[in-house]
């Protein structure tokens, strides 16, 4: 082959197959740069950078819905061109990157994110006109890092991708200039990650070096192999690497115990950053993790040639080896995050510790997930799909917390939760809608938090029927139902905070009436919680049209 | 199911309505369409709702009131699942709006609306944050009465779970001095059961398999639409029939069927050395004991009765706990018998240790309501045993009708406590909401200044100690005797609570309303009783007295089902354990009768 030939073929992959499948990482780039123009052209610089940013995602949002209704089997398929516009799955940029279902769904979800988020912020006054650029482009330029995290198909993808989403909220948790505590939270957030950046990077050089390659798929056939043969020292140096992949992931997922960073940042960032981590980078790291396991777990490499007699039992124990990593980090994670929750006293601080907490229910349901992949096909997707439900009712949930904080901040001149005593006395409205969002956060129906655990336990207990795993899946469904128990008492105090208890004589500011701005944005985050609850149906096809990525 | 077809099923706007009319009007109150200041207003169309509500349960439980027997309404003297109304809500899960009444629960619908119109007349002396009260209180309303008519497990749990909010509020913000402990122990207690609920939801589900069932119990279970011609209902069991995967449900009437069949699903898994049908039946029997309450996990009661305000005390009490007891007979049985059957001992005896344990702490109280909330606990211990009372495995005498007895006597004992126990929280609100203190031993002569009051007090005292003539007798002595033939100690026990029973009620009475003249402060405020009270406390008294000379009007709604419900159980009992003695007596004997020969 000479290069000629390279250059067409690789150009040919690159316009003709990558380009259109990646319309949604191009939007959010050329807005970045858009906003970044905006910053230094004074010609320019008249133009509201939120609106700039909306645009962008607007047609990111577009993008990202058309590629999601595109996919076989899609229900949402126009009569027009009823044979699938989009493939099922296909390997972008030479495999780097990979397209599937849950790209699509879990880029759809950052988009509709970004909007509902820029809106907010435009709403709260973080950040202002002269801080707006800078903002968003790089919750923009995050977003885009999130994206290829969730489509990443090559341990290098990988790594790029979770920096890429890292280092600009870094300078996000410093957004809040003049203050110490936002100082030190992007401090303490740039060097645990670099940290935990540079463990996974070993990690991954480890896992190259003795599987040679990158490829993802490459790698489980390689992986299930070497395991499959055992012996001689390799596989405690895979071990060795996958576990220190995994820190890089626990990081991403505030997951204990690589959770240190999160109340500290959260409760040192403004509220509208503490927002834009704990959803979006949540839902991005979620995907990265299925990404990873599925890749490396997957069952179809020990069939695949070449691998060898022992490359089923090697799958399986690989396999193995991960749900027993999840399951423990998740159950440990979902105990303390709760656990930790109950003495806080700080509004965003408790917060933390709840996105915590849900990053350990979300990996339950990614180890039921992992722990179906080799028995039971149909309860693995059955598993994404709610994980994928998870995630979208997640951002109503969390993005209404946060807003609410938010905007409770900009009336109170404070996030105690003590600040917060008897609201319900004159702002009966803001009250309702936080109990909504606080209710469903424990679960309870009949708000949409109730179904995503309700699904998560659901897979828990088909892991366990289908044989999978089970005691240990049996210790997760046990943990996940403890846990809700534990977690009532700390939403509860919020609210009782609330309506029990009298206002303090200093009340800063007046009332909060539902019928205004802010309150209209609450209200609007809040709705989709309770409509969730009850209408499920809508977003569980599009979940499980994520779910099928695991087929 | 096409959606025209739903809105043709008679039963969907009578039962939705009753369900759902008390929230539609939560919700308007909470739109700022009427001030918060009009409170009066606020508390006539609470009072009004909950009266349409009744109304309408009436018309569906008594056709014969309003003159006509329309599909709708219901059967008097039928035994099955009436009214149905079915509707797929998820399908990805076989999640179904399945609404449905039968004779276990269409007394029970009316008792919770009675209750809730009563319980919203005496939510007149509540005078803070009005609004916010009568919202949560018609919430609450709607979370009861879904529970009741659901035949579908997930909404049974979503109704369950819909309670406990409006509950901890209206306890938590309108309570006494403990309100919050009181508030978050019951919401904690609540929570913990319905968490160990929804794992034993789990799973039922993923363990049952519709395809299991044959085509006339699919028809019956109405997992296929009774509605659709032969050739429809031919298509839909063969659909089900040749699936490929298991095809789950949460349908309560298939589970049941499917617990029923000679090899259950459910009896045929293992988990750690028990049977899955014995973890289920212990996951929603602590579920179910904790609402009901027994000893030992009965403590959130006291504290939750005694700090709430009267008319929710009244609504506890009466409606609450009967959730409990009401999930045990539907659920626990039906869906797991053999469990059941071996666990009789333990559901048996939870029920007298709660009856005698809540007699002398009743007989310990100082605090009016407290020695009421524990006489709850003492009689819902006759429900706990006349629902576990399964006499197949008493070895000596398989005596199935004996059973059937039992489970007659806790129907009755739930809807008599229903009334007598929402009639004392009444009884003691209303010496409260004069005096202000509820000291047992700072009353006296209450018969001199309130001689009407004192009259329908001590009416609905006595039918709490069971007084022949009243309704709290009937219930208390058929569990009584049914249990004679399971355990003469358990009987013999239950039978002597009743002199605790009588012990604390009358020592009380005397305390309270005899003697010359009141020990406590506020004397001069013991106002003779008012228009409003006396509208409330007549229909109880009068219902205490009905229930006690005419056992019948509550027997014939509750005996066809429960009698079917039980011969089905023995049926399986003999099919199942054909070691058990084979001689049985033919169900002649019908309950009700007996009952009242006895008298």
């Amino acid at each position: 082959m000479n290069l000629g030939s390279l250059l067409s073929g690789t150009l040919t992959d690159t316009l003709d197959v990558s380009l259109p499948l990646f319309r949604v990482e191009l939007a959010l780039a050329a807005t970045v740069v858009l906003l970044l123009l905006c910053r230094m052209l004074p010609v320019l610089r008249r133009f509201d950078s939120a609106l700039v940013a909306l645009g962008g995602v607007g047609f990111a949002l577009w993008y990202a819905w058309c590629d999601l209704r595109g996919l076989p089997g899609s229900p949402w398929a126009l009569a027009a061109d009823a044979v699938a516009t989009v493939p099922g799955r296909r390997e972008l940029f030479g495999g780097l990157v990979v397209f599937d279902s849950l790209t699509a769904y879990i880029r759809l979800l950052l988009a509709g994110f970004l909007a509902l988020y820029i809106l907010f912020t435009k709403v709260s006054g973080i950040p202002d006109r002269e801080d707006g650029a800078d903002f968003y482009a790089l919750v923009l330029g995050a977003a885009l890092g999130m994206c290829l995290m969730a489509s990443a198909n090559h341990l290098l993808m990988v790594f790029m991708a979770v920096e890429m989403a890292s280092v600009p909220s870094y300078a996000l948790a410093g957004l809040l200039k003049g203050r110490k505590a936002s100082s030190e939270a992007a401090l303490k957030y740039a060097v645990y990650g670099a940290g935990a950046a540079g463990i996974m990077l070993y990690g991954i050089s480890l896992l190259a070096g003795l599987l040679g390659t990158c490829h993802l798929p490459g790698m489980a056939v390689e992986l299930a192999r070497m395991v499959g043969e055992g012996g001689s020292g390799q596989v405690m140096v895979l071990t060795l690497g996958g576990l220190m992949v995994a820190v890089g992931l626990a990081f991403k997922l505030s997951a204990v115990p690589f959770h240190f960073w999160c109340p500290d940042v959260f409760e040192g960032a403004a509220a509208e950053v503490g927002a834009f981590l704990s959803v979006a980078s949540k839902a991005a790291a979620v995907a990265l993790l299925l990404r990873l396991a599925f890749g490396l777990g997957d069952p179809a490499a020990a069939t695949a040639p070449g691998a060898g007699a022992a490359a089923l039992v090697g799958s399986a124990d690989t396999r193995h080896f991960m749900v027993a990593v999840i399951a423990l980090m998740a159950a440990v994670t979902c105990t303390l995050g709760n656990l930790a929750a109950y003495g806080q006293t700080n509004m965003k601080r408790l917060l933390a510790y709840s996105t915590i907490a849900h990053a350990g229910y979300l990996m339950m349901g990614a180890a039921a997930a992992v722990a179906m992949m080799g028995v039971s096909p149909e309860g693995a997707r059955k598993a994404v799909t709610a994980l994928a439900f998870y995630l979208g009712t997640y951002l109503f949930m969390n993005l209404a917390a946060f807003a609410i904080v938010a905007l409770l901040r900009n009336r109170l001149r404070s996030e105690e939760i003590a600040s917060y005593a008897g609201l319900v006395r004159t702002s009966p409205g803001i009250v309702v809608v936080t109990a909504a969002v606080l209710v469903s956060l424990i679960g309870l129906p009949p708000l949409a938090g109730f179904i995503s655990k309700f699904l998560v336990f659901a897979s828990l207990a088909e892991a366990i029927q289908a044989g999978a795993e089970k005691p240990l899946m049996l210790v997760l469904l046990v943990a996940g139902g403890i846990n809700t128990v534990i977690s009532l008492f700390y939403y509860l105090r919020v609210l009782k905070v609330m309506t029990f208890d009298p206002p303090p004589e200093s009340r800063v500011g007046e009332s909060f009436p539902l019928v205004s701005l802010p309150g209209a944005i609450v209200t609007a985050l809040a709705v989709p919680v309770v409509v969730l609850g009850i209408f499920w149906s809508g977003l569980y096809a599009a979940a499980q049209l994520a779910g099928r990525f695991a087929s | 199911m096409p959606f025209a077809e739903t809105l043709s099923q008679p039963a969907l706007w009578p039962l939705s309505a009753i369900v759902f009319l008390p929230a539609l009007v939560a919700a308007v109150l909470s739109l700022p369409i009427i001030p918060k200041a009009r409170e009066e207003a606020i508390r006539w169309i609470t009072l009004l709702t909950t009266a349409v509500v009744f109304v309408l349960s009436l018309w569906m439980a008594w056709p014969t009131l309003f003159g006509a027997v329309g599909p709708a309404q219901f059967t008097v003297g039928e035994a099955g699942m009436q009214a149905v109304v079915k509707q797929p809500w998820i399908k990805a899960f076989n999640i179904e709006y399945l609404l449905g009444v039968d004779g276990i629960s269409m007394p029970l619908v009316v008792l919770t609306t009675f209750l809730s119109m009563l319980a919203a007349a005496a939510s007149w002396p509540i005078t803070k944050h009005v609004k916010a009260y009568h919202v949560l209180f018609l919430l609450l309303e709607t979370g009861m009465l879904g529970v009741f008519v659901s035949l579908d497990f997930f909404l049974f749990y979503v109704f369950w779970e819909v309670m406990l909010l409006p509950m901890y509020f209206l306890i938590g913000i309108w309570g006494g001095p403990r309100r919050e402990y009181a508030a978050i122990k019951f919401f904690l207690y609540t929570l913990f059961g319905s968490v160990l609920m929804l794992l034993a939801i789990l799973m039922l589900y993923f363990t049952s398999d519709l395809r299991d069932l044959s085509a006339e119990q699919l028809v019956a279970a109405r997992v296929v639409s009774p509605a659709l011609d032969a050739i429809g209902q031919a298509d839909a069991v063969a659909a089900i029939k040749t699936a490929k995967e298991p095809i789950h449900t949460f349908n309560l009437l298939a589970l049941a069927q499917l617990g029923q069949l000679p090899q259950s699903p459910f009896a045929a898994v293992t988990l750690w050395g028990m049977s899955l049908e014995t973890w289920a039946f212990l996951l929603l029997l602590i579920g179910f004991v904790i609402k009901v309450p027994v000893v030992p996990v009965h403590t959130w009661l006291p504290d939750a009765h005694v700090e709430a305000p009267t008319p929710i005390s009244m609504i506890l009490a009466g409606v609450l706990l009967k959730l409990g007891g009401y999930g045990i007979l539907r659920i626990c049985y039906p869906i797991c018998p053999g469990a059941g059957l071996t666990l009789a001992w333990l559901v048996c005896g939870l029920g007298v240790v709660s009856m005698v344990y809540g007699a002398f702490a009743a007989l310990a109280q100082k605090d009016f309501k407290r020695m009421v909330a524990y006489s709850s606990v003492s009689h819902m211990g006759y429900v706990m045993l006349g629902l576990g009372v399964w006499s197949a495995v008493a070895g000596n005498e398989f005596r199935w009708d004996a059973w059937a007895q039992g489970v007659n006597g806790a129907m009755f004992q739930m809807l008599a406590h229903g009334i007598s126990s929402a009639g004392m929280f009444f009884m003691v609100g209303v010496l409260y909401d004069r005096v202000h203190h509820r000291n047992l031993e700072e009353f006296g002569g209450i018969f001199n200044r309130m001689p009407v009051y004192s009259g329908l007090a001590v009416a609905i005292f006595f039918a709490g100690l069971g007084l022949p003539g009243l309704c709290g007798f009937i219930g208390e002595v058929l569990v009584t005797l049914s249990s004679w033939n399971y355990s003469r100690v358990l009987a013999v026990i239950s039978a002597f609570t009743v002199i605790l029973t009588a012990a604390y009620i009358l020592w009380a009475i005397q305390r309270v309303y005899l003697g010359a003249e009141s020990k406590g402060p506020h004397g001069d405020h013991l106002t003779p009783i008012t228009g409003r009270e006396l509208a409330i406390a007549t229909p109880l008294v009068f219902l205490a007295i009905l229930f006690g000379v005419a056992p019948q009007t509550i027997f014939n709604y509750v005996t066809p089902t429960v009698n079917r419900q039980v011969e089905t159980l023995a049926d399986w009992t003999r099919r199942v354990r054909p070691d058990a003695p084979a001689a049985q007596p033919a169900l002649t004997v019908d309950a009700a009768a007996k009952a009242t020969a006895m008298r």
